[in-house]
């Protein structure tokens, strides 16, 4: 077998823990060792853990500051809905139906992510940071006030106020600011997992291939990277439609999990979490990302013995693993405390001798 | 007649706007950081005027001068001054640890702050919503023959707005701190440099953000008289933007940010639809940065290759 170079072994070391987590959980849930808390949460971790993969494309690798990634989601989340509604007819096998959804999802999420890149991504730092807040506050009003439904005569559209007369026997799909009610939960954790292997694969891929080396190089430096010849929008958009297309995908699987979804659960504060998912796993850092969406979607709950507390507890937490991973003095000062630790447990006086002198 | 009362309540919420929007933008300027507490540390200095008011209102006779003029007025002193040393403490626990580091970490930290403020207030105050009672009474001012009224709390905000813009203005040209603040958003090293204390006029800068968060958290209660623990983000969340759309670092920017973002506002529940109206916000928002990328009155700076 020919070696593997440093990128693609860490890769491959991604894949394989997900895939590790994945088998261990589903024989530990087959033995019943998982309480229905965490099984709840389950195919709700795989969403935010796409988001939070598919976030740090454009926070970590592209370099730009997104505030409304929880928008590309709720389109995703929407359009997936209704493409799994009007197809529960013509498709009963449940799996192709919620895979096609995804895709339905992801390509009008990415489409959606192509016309707002085109103007946001001619802005630079805060501004554009605020231009996709924008963005993303826009998308939950407009779904707010959308209503769809489906009828004998197909699908019908219509804004502010529901005046879809639909026939007999059609549906309202989605009833503005009620969203999707009765809706048929089909989302399971294995099509959560797949979903997150197929992110990790798209976002592996893209990275590590010659555009994603020249999106890096717009990231690293814009000016030094134009004057090589890269074309700077091309690059900038595909990591942006690529990223909405998998939050778009993400949406769907996270929609499909409950009976009912609203707008408003994708608002600011769920584009803030899923950043705060990304800054805490460290930026371009895909397993971080995973790990932290994970940790941070249980911790909530298994605060619960905290009861009132937990979101206080959640909140001080944050803010001291984000002083305590970006102080320079306590960062001395854990590093210090690893490096005794390791010096005693593998007689390594030479590195005891290098941290005490720091 | 109708359009001119949409008018003025419009330029009343924007001068709220404009005061909150000062806070976000006198940190920005100086710390170059987004401070996502700013909108809470407004809740606090509602909450604060709110209890002290209805703790002081039994000590008066109802209806009597002493219940008019003693409440309000000490509910908005206290608030201003819990509200500053609030701010101060934040800076110094939560943000001065991370001066060197990403501002994407300070980011976090600031979103952390305002998730720890809401619950507090939580877990104080209950997540029930508590009526405010206007500081200024309701009274109204009638013009033309009763065709027009405008409400004293209207007149007290666009008022307050206009005494702390000229009086900020003044502050940051004339006084040796504002001297120094204008130094530190230019160059810190710099300023550092010529001896000035950067810790301090950064802590001084956050001690006046929050004081005029308080005095906006006591007018907005005032005007929508509801009061929860999320009172403040919304218009957190919009002042940051007005702060953007005027040009970020900018003192009059926010201003006309403020304000222009209140008439938008007004005017787009009042004519076009009051559901979409934080969309049409949003994408005037949008247009202007497109077309101005540094905002309304913000100065570009040129890129140094």
């Amino acid at each position: 077998m020919k070696a593997l170079n440093k990128t693609s072994r860490s890769n491959f070391l991604t894949y394989a823990g997900v895939i590790i987590v994945f088998v261990v959980l589903q024989a530990v849930m087959a033995g019943g060792g998982l309480s229905s808390m965490l099984k709840g949460q389950l195919v709700p971790i795989c969403a935010y853990v796409v988001m939070a993969v598919s976030l740090n494309l454009t926070v970590g690798v592209l370099g730009e500051l997104s505030l409304g990634h929880a928008g590309f989601m709720s389109v995703g989340a929407f359009s997936g809905v209704v493409a799994a509604v009007s197809l529960q007819d013509a498709i009963p096998f449940v799996p192709l139906r919620l895979g096609l959804a995804m895709v339905v999802g992801a390509i009008i999420a990415g489409v959606a992510g192509f016309l707002i890149g085109i103007p946001v991504l001619r802005l630079k730092g805060d501004y554009l940071a605020i231009v996709t807040l924008a963005f993303g506050e826009i998308i939950k009003s407009i779904i707010n006030n959308l209503y769809v439904g489906l009828d004998g005569r197909g699908l019908h559209f219509s804004f502010l106020s529901d005046t879809l007369e639909l026939e007999e026997g059609g549906r309202t799909v989605i009833g503005g600011p009620m969203g999707v009610s009765g809706n048929m939960p089909i989302s399971t954790f294995t099509a959560g997992f797949i979903l997150v292997l197929i992110t990790l694969f798209v976002v592996f891929n893209l990275v590590n291939s010659r555009s994603g080396r020249a999106i890096m190089a717009v990231r690293d430096n814009r000016i030094a990277a134009e004057s090589v010849g890269i074309n700077i929008t091309k690059y900038k958009l595909m990591a942006f439609v690529t990223s909405a297309a998998l939050a778009g995908a993400a949406g769907t699987l996270f929609a499909m999990n409950y009976s009912t979804v609203v707008a408003n659960k994708f608002d600011f504060n769920t584009s803030i979490l899923i950043l705060v998912f990304v800054v805490l796993g460290g930026l371009g850092n895909m397993w971080g990302s995973i790990i932290a969406a994970a940790a941070l979607t249980i911790l909530p709950e298994a605060l619960r013995q905290f009861s009132e507390y937990r979101m206080l507890v959640y909140a001080i937490v944050l803010i001291l693993v984000m002083l305590a991973t970006n102080n320079p003095q306590l960062r001395a000062f854990f590093a210090g405390i690893g490096a005794k630790l390791r010096g005693r447990r593998g007689k390594d006086s030479q590195g005891e001798g290098e941290a005490s002198h720091e | 007649m109708t359009f001119l009362s949409y008018l003025i309540t419009g330029i009343s919420l924007g001068s709220v706007y404009a005061i909150i929007a000062l806070g976000y933008t006198m940190v920005y300027g100086i710390a170059k950081m987004l401070n996502f507490a700013h909108g809470d540390v407004i809740m606090v200095g509602a909450y604060i005027c709110f209890f002290t008011m209805s703790r002081l209102g039994e000590l008066f006779e109802p209806g009597s001068l002493g219940a008019m003029v003693v409440p309000p007025l000490a509910g908005t002193i206290l608030a201003m001054v819990v509200c500053t040393v609030l701010g101060v403490v934040i800076e110094r626990l939560a943000y001065k640890p991370l001066r060197q580091a990403t501002s994407l970490a300070v980011l976090i930290t600031a979103i952390g702050m305002s998730y720890f403020l809401q619950n507090a207030a939580q877990l104080l105050w209950t997540s029930n919503p508590k009526i405010f009672s206007s500081v200024v009474g309701t009274g109204k001012v009638e013009l033309f023959g009763g065709q027009l009224g405008i409400s004293h709390v209207t007149i007290v905000t666009i008022v307050a707005c206009v005494v702390i813009m000229i009086g900020l203005t003044l502050f940051t040209g004339k006084t040796k701190m504002g001297k120094a603040m204008r130094a530190c958003s230019e160059d810190k090293g710099a300023a550092q440099l010529m001896g000035i204390n950067v810790n301090t006029t950064i802590s001084v800068t956050f001690a006046i953000g929050s004081a005029l968060a308080a005095i906006a958290g006591v007018l907005l209660c005032s005007a929508y008289t509801t009061l929860m623990p999320t009172t403040g983000s919304m218009p957190g969340i919009k002042a940051f933007t007005a702060a953007v759309f005027g040009g970020i670092g900018s003192i009059p920017g926010a201003l006309l940010g403020g304000v222009l973002l209140g008439i938008i506002e007004t005017f787009a529940k009042a004519y076009i639809s009051t559901q979409i109206s934080d969309a049409i916000v949003f994408a005037v928002l949008i247009v202007v940065l497109l077309v101005k990328p540094a905002g309304l009155l913000g100065k570009i700076m040129p890129e140094k290759v």
